[in-house]
């Protein structure tokens, strides 16, 4: 209960901070040189815009409480935003959850086995996948892809096809994970070497459980829970990742929406999806601590048990 | 005590282990023969790194991945379900086997560290129950029943609550207790306490050591301590064997140890023990430190840092000198022909008052 009032005042904070933060941006959302002093006048009463900051930011809280996010100004004109998320978000969600399952379950199976087989060829290969990984932006991966995957090969499609959307979301997707299956993999592994260290693998082994058993009771749960930490703040990744994955191959989500806003000076869809992000990663942020009660005992949070 | 009848159940000979480093081959284990009986309690002792966990990881069948062992033998005997004797080496076995027929079924081990050594996030239970389900193929009732047994047994109150709860919800002393339950579950013929008692308060140490003597005499177990801890070693042990850098070098009954050292290097351990009688102004400690054992070792291990060495320590390596009873010695000094040395003034008077007061009080 206190995480989630701590989530709402989160949102509020955040919310204040774009409308200052677009109330200092130069220029306005009506920049059409054809439009004369009076016209403009005109359109920011329309939009109300001619209010005082705190006017206005109170009307745009009372909004959003009814999830009204106001209407576009530019991109489509008075086209209600919450419209235009309705069409974006399921596809950027898409995309970011395939990123994560495909990232976070090929990472941690390259980290394990190069924990398990430590020095082997296995481990440098999976040493060299992560170095690249971390060191090769997320467009470089996107462009090399498209250049082989789908200009020279014309196995994939390059651009992102509404009608078939798993096919043409597969290099994204891939684009999206490699920063994903880096950091997994490396802290995979250097937390599964440190947990086949421990005491109590060794008791584990003592008692005469067999090698597969001991990592498969033993050592993956202990694995995972240092691990989950390290997934919450690598959503962050494919959020601002996505901004730039979306334009390189055509993808209508909201990455792209938001840089169409920015562009525009189109306010209310700049704080809608920037509202949306920081919403989701609440959200990811709030399932990962519950995540990490059910797999550690130990931080199972108060009233769980006595 | 009728010699003949007693049942051996391990046999150590010549063991030798060494570790690839990248600074070369480490010798660690060079030459250990030891011998364990049926209900007796063994005390291995020695400083950090005189091999003596090696040697019980080595009975254990657990090998670093740059461990060998290049000769010599474990020989574990044990009577079959039918009641066939059974020997097995286990130097010859692969890790694999001796994990599914050795390990907590006949040689079970209880670790140092109790805080460390229970899996935090499974119910200790469920860490009870795990060694006899796969050994012995026990139903989920059965384990359950006999965890809770066991857990009555090493002494828990309450332990239908303790089966559903975590390790971080016990002390300390109960933790250890649960890893000794864990140790006795597949009923095994061995326990190896690897420095059992280290890591608690004195309070708590008494009754652990305590409550696996009950338990030895319960389940008629032969038990090896492996510590560093002489305090230990008389309250418990029958028989002591002292290792110093890979080689046991003294080996005879407590009593022998105690109150007749020949070893130099049992001297120097005995002077090193804190007691109240005698009127020194400070702890001895051993001058120098342990050799390195990468380097090939040429005579007597512990020569160089030994003031009674001989010329001979430096230049060949003693053999085992049968001393009497029980007690053998690996020290040139206790050749016929060398020359007498008597143990240090300052130790010669601690024994004489330990031997003082066992006889005023009369031996326990």
């Amino acid at each position: 209960m206190k995480r989630i009032a701590l989530a709402v005042v989160t949102l509020f904070a955040i919310t204040f901070l774009l409308f200052l933060l677009m109330e200092f941006l130069p220029g306005s959302p009506f920049n059409d040189e054809k439009l004369n002093e009076t016209q403009k006048a005109l359109l920011f009463a329309k939009y109300g815009l001619d209010k005082p900051f705190f006017t206005r930011f109170f009307i745009y809280l009372k909004n959003l409480i009814h999830l009204d996010f106001g209407v576009s100004y530019v991109i489509t004109i008075d086209l209600p935003v919450r419209t235009m998320l309705a069409t974006r978000l399921p596809v950027t969600i898409r995309i970011g959850l395939q990123a994560m399952i495909l990232g976070v379950l090929i990472g941690l199976i390259l980290g394990i086995i190069a924990a398990l087989k430590k020095n082997s060829a296995i481990d440098t290969t999976a040493t060299v996948v992560s170095v690249l990984g971390f060191s090769v932006p997320a467009y470089v991966f996107a462009l090399l892809l498209v250049y082989f995957v789908a200009f020279r090969l014309q196995w994939l499609p390059i651009r992102y096809n509404a009608r078939q959307p798993f096919i043409s979301s597969i290099l994204p997707t891939i684009s999206l994970s490699m920063y994903i299956i880096a950091t997994m993999a490396r802290y995979a592994r250097s937390e599964m070497i440190d947990c086949l260290n421990t005491d109590y693998i060794l008791l584990a082994k003592a008692k005469g459980v067999t090698q597969p058993r001991v990592i498969r009771r033993h050592a993956l749960r202990n694995t995972l829970v240092p691990i989950i930490t390290v997934v919450a703040p690598l959503t962050v990744g494919i959020i601002t990742g996505s901004v730039v994955i979306e334009q390189i191959f055509g993808v209508p989500g909201l990455g792209q929406l938001l840089l169409l806003g920015v562009t525009n000076n189109d306010y209310n869809v700049i704080s809608a999806v920037a509202l949306v992000y920081s919403f989701l990663h609440i959200v990811i942020m709030l399932v990962v601590d519950i995540l990490y009660g059910i797999i550690d005992p130990r931080i199972r949070v108060a009233g769980g048990e006595k | 005590m009728a010699e003949e009848t007693r049942e051996r159940v391990l046999s150590i000979r010549d063991l030798d282990i060494s570790f690839d480093t990248s600074n070369g081959t480490m010798n660690a284990i060079r030459g250990v023969r030891l011998d364990l009986y049926k209900g007796e309690t063994i005390a291995i002792v020695g400083e950090s790194g005189s091999g003596k966990s090696v040697t019980a990881k080595a009975i254990m069948g657990i090998m670093a991945k740059n461990q060998h062992i290049n000769g010599g033998s474990i020989m574990y005997s044990y009577t079959d379900d039918e009641g066939r004797k059974e020997t097995l080496d286990i130097t010859k076995m692969s890790e694999d086997e001796v994990r599914k027929t050795i390990c907590g079924k006949h040689i079970a081990m209880v670790f140092q560290d109790p805080m460390t050594s229970l899996n935090p996030t499974i119910t200790i239970g469920k860490q009870i129950m795990e060694g006899m389900v796969d050994h012995y193929h026990y139903s989920k009732e059965e384990a359950r029943k006999k965890a809770i047994e066991l857990l009555d047994d090493v002494g828990i109150v309450d332990p239908e609550k303790r089966f559903g709860q975590y390790p971080h919800q016990l002390s300390g002393g109960m933790r250890q207790r649960v890893v000794i339950a864990i140790a006795l579950a597949c009923n095994p013929d061995i326990l190896i306490c690897d420095e059992p008692t280290t890591a608690l308060d004195v309070t708590i140490q008494a009754k652990i050591l305590n409550l696996i003597k009950d338990l030895q005499k319960k389940k008629d177990l032969s038990v090896i301590y492996i510590t560093h801890d002489l305090g230990v070693v008389a309250q418990v042990a029958d028989y002591v064997a002292v290792m110093y850098a890979g080689r046991i070098v003294e080996k005879g009954s407590v009593d022998e140890i105690y109150y007749d050292p020949r070893h130099p290097y049992t001297w120097g351990l005995l002077s090193s023990m804190p007691d109240l009688s005698t009127n020194t102004p400070r702890l001895f400690a051993i001058p120098g430190n342990p050799i390195n054992l990468l380097n090939q070792v040429k005579g007597d291990a512990f020569a160089a840092r030994n003031p009674y060495a001989l010329q001979l320590d430096f230049e060949k390596q003693p053999p085992m000198f049968n001393v009497g009873g029980k007690h053998r010695v690996a020290s040139w000094l206790c050749h016929p022909k060398a020359p007498k040395v008597e143990m240090p003034h300052s130790l010669r008077v601690k024994i004489d008052n330990m031997l003082k007061e066992v006889n005023a009080y009369g031996k326990q």
